[in-house]
């Protein structure tokens, strides 16, 4: 049995201000729409890396309580599904796929570029925080191979310059505007 | 209030009566692939325009499924014109509803007599690009549950279940097993709670089958399901869907709700003492979990790794309970089939592979998209007739079928029809549908490589033949292909092979050394020249010399 | 002793009869294939099996053949039926278990002369009994840190071959599910809590189990020098049977 655990002390993940309680509210309703039951731990880190972001182990402690969980348990299961993340991700998300149609379309070496461009690997994020570079398994899009996400917009047809472009734009974007916030595209990640 | 069958046709008048009164609808494709080319903002500027122009008792705009032809999106289709336009943008607008009257736009314009939609022959898309998925009364009136009232109203569990075996049905989700016969053994396990569940994790990377059929049509899975739980005798389904379909998980919600809300899911359906109650659960990114047991664990929150079968999930499943999987396209099957009756679905294809296959073409070839085609249609056809052949005048090389647990077609056998049988027989499976088409300018050992680093990287770690088997089969193909391989290494490479699809635990590593193995058997020459001379003739491995001069 | 079974007089002529023990099966229906194998003394070898704990089907050493079937099974999970022909040993198994082994020598990293088991190791006694000679392929070498923070016992995931013996007993003999495994495939890893050292673990009562259970090296008690650890797992079914007696 994981020791109950009091409500954690949250320390703020994003440099967001958005009040904690709300997004807690949130995973507390999807909690309780599963009427706490461990099975909805999925469901749950789902609820919490929406909100969040990414799952920060004191949510994940949280979570672990409430739902009667394991916490190595919790664990697992958010390290064993690629979908969830434990690290905050930076304030752009570029996802790249890396299915079968893409491959043949020439992602790897897309990919291979803009690691190189960033300096990170897949799976990480850049110095700054200010971009992530991810990888999927097929989008769906097949049919508009190489295909990404940025920031939640799946583009298709991608090619080395078009996927350079969108990450120099994010650069100097965030450049020029750092003060003028909440006029991101992204406003649901972006502060 | 309880749903009847004169409210169904009700609903199914009111609809249609509406869309009639229109001179002209305008579908546009909201599905994924033509939305990541904005057809949002072409829908959005066309509404516009018809404002502008005072057509709005004239023209209605709706958004429909996907079309099928992706590549060229954002498509649109004007009925009743029969005039389809590709590549649409917002500025076209103007133009597009100026013409109507007229001679249609030609720079946008895309032949509907084109093989790409003659050869086809829908039946689990037929409603794809005609009904609008966000509206229950577009399914309504394009004949939609009505086979659910027929077999709740009609029929007996038992017939239900004959007329699926009847129809020769065999599942689509890659191991082609019977679906009356599964369909049996959960009908006839006795216990009081049972479950349908349906898989829509398409875990395959290539294929968009399922994730089409979600996003266009979602109440025919419903239907399906419903159909399903009453024959077997259940009254909960799951439908576990992949996280990264965010627009299908969107479509399904307002799906199942707009059914709760209509009565066609929930207590006493159709005035019946059926009740059916369908539940969303999402996927986090893992292959495995499209595996029958590792996609039970995950639904019950744990972690999706596979367990010895037997028993299998039709005697002991989702909590412990008898639990019916069948993948979204199975289950798309079910509407037409009670509908129609099992006779007909069994007039379509060949002997032992019945009605029609969805496929999705991507890779080297012209007119990538979805399709449909009837059990035993030619490869040839399908590549070259359909698929509009391979562009820049580029060589058919092999398409891959089946993605990481099949193999590869070759061209030699390029006449073969596409049925279960058949591409087993060449070492290839049907699998779910995907089907990559690759050009000379292929390496298919770095085909294998690409595969067995996903199979090594979505392998769950459970057993040691799939944990270290597919990482080591990784270490040899990667050496192979940087030119740092010795003659020997084929041996062990071979070995490995045999060793890791005897001796794994579940389907995943079982199948995963397939397709090494037949781009073996096809292609060793190129493994050969890998290994001998350090030339890749495909020009896609740098080794040897070219990796130096690189570095 | 309900089952009754006798190698039979028929062997095979495609293999070398000498080596085949062919298992027929008469009798209860809820045991496993090893069960009753064992209870007619007919070795199977097996890793992550272990009496007193709940199958897991995972190391797959104890691969069998079933007549009439192209499939391998594993006996430690599949249940006897009414005149199954079981073939527990013929050169085909014995060359993938053996194969299987290497696998397994070849995930991590096993110096056996300076490991604190040397000699009292179940993975080096299957070494021994398969006749393992050498390693026939490269080894990944995935090297992991040694987790000393526990005050009594030591983790070293080198030594580890994720046969989860000590997740089982902790979980369901203990009660304490400290354990469980962090990621997937290759990279798949026992971790304590939410990945803290052991030493930190809020949920570990220091009792021991796992470290008793571990089949190898990877976990044992502190201040042994090699080959100074012995295990003793012999308290499980005896434990199971306690908390089986204890359930209402
Ligand atoms: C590793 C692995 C992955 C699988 N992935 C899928 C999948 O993504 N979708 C699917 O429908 N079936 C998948 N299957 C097959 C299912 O386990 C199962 O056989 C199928 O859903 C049954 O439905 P059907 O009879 O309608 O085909 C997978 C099997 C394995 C072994
Ligand atoms: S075969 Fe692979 S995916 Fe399947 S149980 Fe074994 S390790 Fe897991
Ligand atoms: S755990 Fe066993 S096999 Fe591994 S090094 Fe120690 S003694 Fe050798
Ligand atoms: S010492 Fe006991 S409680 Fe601690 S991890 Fe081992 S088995 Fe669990
Ligand atoms: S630590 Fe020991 S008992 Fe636990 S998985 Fe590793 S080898 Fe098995
Ligand atoms: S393979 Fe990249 S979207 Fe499917
Ligand atoms: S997504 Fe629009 S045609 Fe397929
Ligand atoms: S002992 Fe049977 S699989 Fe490990």
């Amino acid at each position: 049995m994981p020791p109950a655990t009091a409500s954690p002390a949250l320390s703020s993940p994003s440099p967001s201000p958005a009040a904690p309680d709300k997004r807690l509210r949130i995973i507390d309703r999807t909690m309780r729409l599963h009427g706490y039951a461990s099975h909805a731990l999925i469901e749950t880190l789902h609820a919490v890396q929406e909100a969040f972001g990414y799952l920060d182990p004191d949510l994940m402690r949280y979570v672990a309580g409430r739902l009667k969980v394991p916490l190595s348990r919790v664990y697992a299961v958010a390290t064993f599904y690629h979908f969830f993340t434990l690290k905050p991700p930076g304030e752009h998300t570029c996802v790249l796929c890396k299915g079968t149609a893409c491959h043949i379309g020439g992602a790897a070496e897309i990919l291979r570029q803009v690691e190189a461009m960033l300096g990170v690997h897949a799976g990480e994020t850049t110095a700054d925080k200010k971009i992530s570079l991810m990888i999927a398994r097929c989008l769906g899009s097949c049919g508009l191979a190489p295909a990404g996400v940025f920031d939640g917009t799946i583009v298709g047809n991608l090619t080395l310059d078009t996927v350079v472009n969108k990450l120099q734009e994010w650069r100097s974007h965030d450049a020029d505007h750092r003060k003028s916030a909440g006029d991101c595209e992204n406003r649901d990640r972006c502060p | 209030m309880t749903l009847t069958i004169e409210n169904l046709q009700e609903i199914a008048k009111t609809e249609t009566d509406v869309l009639e009164s229109y001179r002209y609808r305008i579908n546009v494709c909201v599905a994924a692939g033509c939305l990541s080319c904005g057809s949002d903002a072409v829908k959005a500027s066309l509404e516009e325009e018809i404002r502008r122009q005072g057509k709005e008792k004239a023209c209605r705009v709706r958004a429909v499924g996907c079309l099928g032809l992706c590549a060229v999106g954002p498509l649109i289709d004007i009925s009743p014109l029969n005039v389809a336009y590709q590549g649409v943008q917002p500025s076209d607008a103007p133009d597009i509803i100026g013409s109507l009257t007229g001679a249609p736009v030609s720079r946008l314009l895309l032949p509907t007599d084109h093989p790409f939609f003659s050869r086809q022959k829908k039946i689990v898309l037929e409603n794809c690009g005609i009904v609008e998925p966000e509206r229950i009364e577009s399914y309504i009136a394009a004949g939609g549950y009505e086979a659910l009232y027929q077999a709740l109203r009609q029929m007996s569990p038992r017939q239900v279940i004959d007329d699926v075996t009847a129809s020769g049905l065999r599942g689509r989700g890659g191991a082609g097993f019977p679906t009356g016969l599964k369909w049996t053994t959960v009908y006839k396990a006795q216990q009081a709670d049972k479950y349908v569940v349906c898989n829509a994790d398409e875990g395959d990377p290539g294929a968009f089958m399922d994730r089409s059929v979600l996003e266009s049509d979602p109440h025919r899975v419903i239907e399906g399901m419903a159909i399903a739980g009453y024959a077997v005798g259940a009254s909960r389904g799951y439908i576990y869907v992949r996280a990264e379909y965010p627009l299908a998980v969107e479509r399904l919600r307002r799906a199942i709700k707009q059914a709760k809300q209509l009565g066609v899911l929930g207590e006493n359906i159709f005035n019946t003492p059926f009740a059916f109650d369908i539940q969303l659960r999402l996927g986090a990114g893992a292959f495995v979990c499209g595996e029958e047991t590792a996609l039970i664990a995950s639904i019950e929150g744990r972690l999706g790794r596979p367990r010895p079968r037997p028993p299998f999930p039709a005697e002991f499943g989702l909590w412990g309970c008898p639990t019916l999987i069948n993948n979204v396209e199975t289950i798309a099957n079910i509407a037409p089939i009670v509908r129609r009756g099992g006779d007909w679905f069994a007039g379509i294809g060949t002997e032992k592979s019945k009605g029609t296959k969805v496929f999705a073409l991507a890779g080297k070839i012209n007119n990538t998209g979805l399709i449909e085609v009837p059990m035993g249609t030619p490869l040839r056809e399908i590549v070259f007739d359909i698929g509009g052949g391979i562009p820049a005048g580029r060589r058919f090389k092999a398409v891959q079928t089946g993605g990481p647990s099949g193999g590869c077609v070759p061209a030699q056998f390029l006449d073969m029809p596409m049925d279960y049988e058949s591409l087993k027989d060449v070492g290839a499976i049907m699998g779910s549908g995907g089907m990559i088409v690759m050009d000379d300018g292929a390496c298919m050992v770095d085909v294998a490589k690409f595969f067995m680093e996903f199979c090594m990287s979505e392998s769950c770690g459970k057993c040691v033949p799939c944990r270290v088997g597919t990482a080591q089969l990784f270490g040899i193909l990667e050496r192979i292909t940087a030119g740092d391989a010795k003659i020997e290494d084929i041996d062990t490479l071979k070995e490995l092979c045999d060793l890791v699809g005897a001796a794994s635990l579940c389907g995943l590593g079982q199948t995963a050394p397939n397709p090494v193995k037949s781009t073996l058997r096809y292609f060793e020459n190129e493994y050969m020249a890998h290994i001998r001379r350090h030339h890749c003739e495909a020009g896609v491995c740098a080794m040897g010399k070219a990796r130096e001069d690189t570095a | 002793m309900t089952s009754n079974a006798s190698i039979p007089p028929k062997p095979r002529t495609d293999v070398n009869p000498a080596r085949i023990y062919t298992l027929r099966i008469n009798g209860r229906e809820d045991e496993t294939i090893l069960t009753v194998a064992r209870q007619n003394g007919i070795d199977i070898p097996t890793l992550c099996h272990l009496d007193g704990l709940a199958e897991r089907g995972a190391c797959r050493l104890c691969i069998v053949e079933i007549q009439g079937s192209p499939k391998l099974y594993a006996a430690c999970v599949t249940l006897v039926k009414q005149d199954m022909d079981v073939i527990t040993d013929s050169p085909r198994i014995r060359d993938y278990r053996r194969k299987i082994l290497e696998l397994i020598f070849s995930e991590r990293n096993h110096v056996c002369s300076v490991c604190v088991v040397n000699g009292n190791c179940e993975l080096q006694n299957l070494a021994v009994k398969l006749g393992m000679t050498h390693v026939r392929y490269g080894y990944l070498n995935l090297t992991h840190a040694v987790d000393a923070s526990h005050p009594r016992f030591s983790l070293d995931h080198n030594r580890c071959v994720l046969c989860l013996r000590c997740i089982r007993v902790c979980k369901d003999i203990e009660g304490a599910h400290t354990w469980d495994i962090a990621g997937r495939g290759i990279h798949a890893r026992i971790i304590s809590d939410l990945n803290q050292p052991w030493g930190e673990s809020e949920t570990c009562t220091g009792c021991g189990k796992c470290v008793q259970v571990c089949p190898t090296g990877a976990l044992s008690e502190k201040g042994k020098s090699v080959a100074e650890m012995t295990k003793r797992p012999e308290f499980l079914p005896y434990l199971q049977m306690m908390r089986k007696e204890a359930e209402p």
